[in-house]
């Protein structure tokens, strides 16, 4: 399976899947890794793979509208299309959104919660922790460091994570790498660390029932 | 704005003084910042002025380069530390000089939320603007809201929230207000980047407040407004 590279994800969005597809997966672009695993574990081979750039997660305002564009964009092409984002900070907007053009999304929150479960997540009620996924540890300084610019004002950190106390890596994979830059991040943040492996969480399931 | 490192601030009369507090609130120099309010200070300016002609004046045109999308949230979080330290030597001198007062607001960021940065800015911009803040921090249930509404007899209410999952705690404290038939007697303010003025009608605040700015100028509309039904 051919992998994409994070910056490509992360600015300008992927395309991957079947040629002549019957159900077309809009995404988020922190999600392709994982949803490309999934179609070729359960050979999906009727699914097409659509993301969006993954920086979006840092302008929640953005997503509804670019989602809304795939959408319309894929409309015409007749495919069944599922839209793998949760809320991602829309406030509403995107659930909105998808259900007046019909088509279906994932429950919950954010992606953290889903990869968790979002029972347990919830249920967790971990106020003050900071999540990462795989994407977001590889990732760490173009979606946290960078865009709070800490990388330019370190003394900023106390007025973003002070009220934090713990860093969750949320891990998708068993990588021994990624786990220390996700413990390094959390060093960097001042925070205390907690590696939990979720796997694909409730992503597995949300696809499995779209699909 | 500015990168004169040799320039001597008490060397600049008044009117250049005032533009370049203006520019060093810009860049986040907090020091100059606290330098310049000293001098105005020596040369007899009021407090109130020094805070409304310099540092309310300097953060206006940061948010309005924020909201223009010139600025960036850590820049604004530069330029308010800045003005932090201007409004600490500022704030008992107020007190003491008798700076027109405004209205006073309860302000906190919702349950099960810590993000508190918006929630910071706008208690300091109504700050700046006169208004008395009493700031509960963050994670408040609605208990905490009411019951310091009511001690501090103030007139204003203002939550925050930044997740999506916290938001409609709002309600709960709004509704909560309602039942005691206390609802009509503050100007419930919201605001937080997952929000917008749809969802604060929908659960019963008076107004969403896109930013700082915007919730100074809602209050004191509303306040205005209330004033007038009073009198």
């Amino acid at each position: 399976m051919h992998l994409p590279a994070d910056d490509i994800l992360r600015d300008t969005g992927y395309v991957a899947g079947s040629a002549q597809p019957s159900v077309l997966v809009i995404a988020c672009g922190a999600l392709a890794r994982e949803i490309l695993a999934l179609i070729a574990v359960n050979g999906w081979s009727h699914v097409r793979l659509t993301c969006l750039p993954a920086i979006l997660h840092n302008h929640p305002n953005k997503i509804t509208q670019a989602v809304e564009d795939a959408v319309q964009t894929h409309a015409r092409d007749g495919l069944e299309i599922f839209v793998a984002y949760a809320d991602c900070g829309t406030g509403g907007d995107l659930a909105k959104a998808c259900a007046r053009m019909g088509v279906k999304m994932i429950a919950g929150p954010h992606c953290y919660a889903f990869f968790d479960g979002l029972t347990a997540f919830a249920a967790r009620d971990e106020v003050t922790s900071f999540y990462l996924t795989d994407f977001l540890a590889r990732q760490f300084d173009a979606f946290v460091w960078q865009p709070l610019g800490l990388d330019r004002h370190p003394q900023l950190l106390d007025m973003y994570f002070g009220n934090y106390e713990k860093l969750v890596y949320l891990a998708q994979s068993e990588d021994a790498a990624l786990t220390a830059q996700a413990q390094a991040a959390a060093a960097r943040l001042g925070l205390a660390f907690e590696r939990r492996f979720t796997g694909y969480g409730d992503l597995s399931r949300a696809l499995e029932a779209a699909i | 704005m500015s990168d004169d490192d040799d320039l001597i601030l008490s060397d600049l009369n008044d009117d250049e003084l005032v533009d370049q507090m203006k520019d060093d609130l810009y860049d986040g120099m907090k020091e100059e910042i606290e330098e310049a309010v000293r001098i105005l200070l020596e040369r007899n300016w009021t407090p109130y002025d020094i805070l409304t002609k310099s540092l309310v004046a300097g953060m206006q045109i940061v948010g309005d380069d924020f909201r223009d999308g010139i600025l960036f949230v850590p820049e604004v979080l530069l330029a308010a530390n800045a003005m932090k330290g201007g409004m600490a030597i500022l704030k008992p001198l107020l007190v003491e000089t008798g700076a027109p007062k405004m209205g006073k607001m309860v302000i906190g960021t919702v349950k099960g939320d810590i993000h508190d940065i918006g929630k910071n800015l706008v208690a300091m911009m109504m700050e700046g603007a006169g208004f008395e803040i009493v700031d509960l921090g963050i994670n408040n249930p609605a208990e905490d809201y009411i019951g310091a509404l009511q001690s501090e007899d103030a007139q204003i209410l203002g939550m925050s929230a930044l997740l999506t999952t916290t938001m409609p705690y709002m309600k709960v404290v709004i509704d909560q207000l309602t039942e005691m038939g206390k609802r009509d007697d503050y100007i419930v303010l919201v605001g937080g980047a997952p929000l917008n003025a749809e969802f604060g009608k929908a659960i019963g605040a008076d107004a969403y407040c896109d930013d700082a700015a915007i919730a100074v100028q809602t209050a004191k509309e509303l306040m205005a407004r209330k004033h007038n039904v009073a009198g």
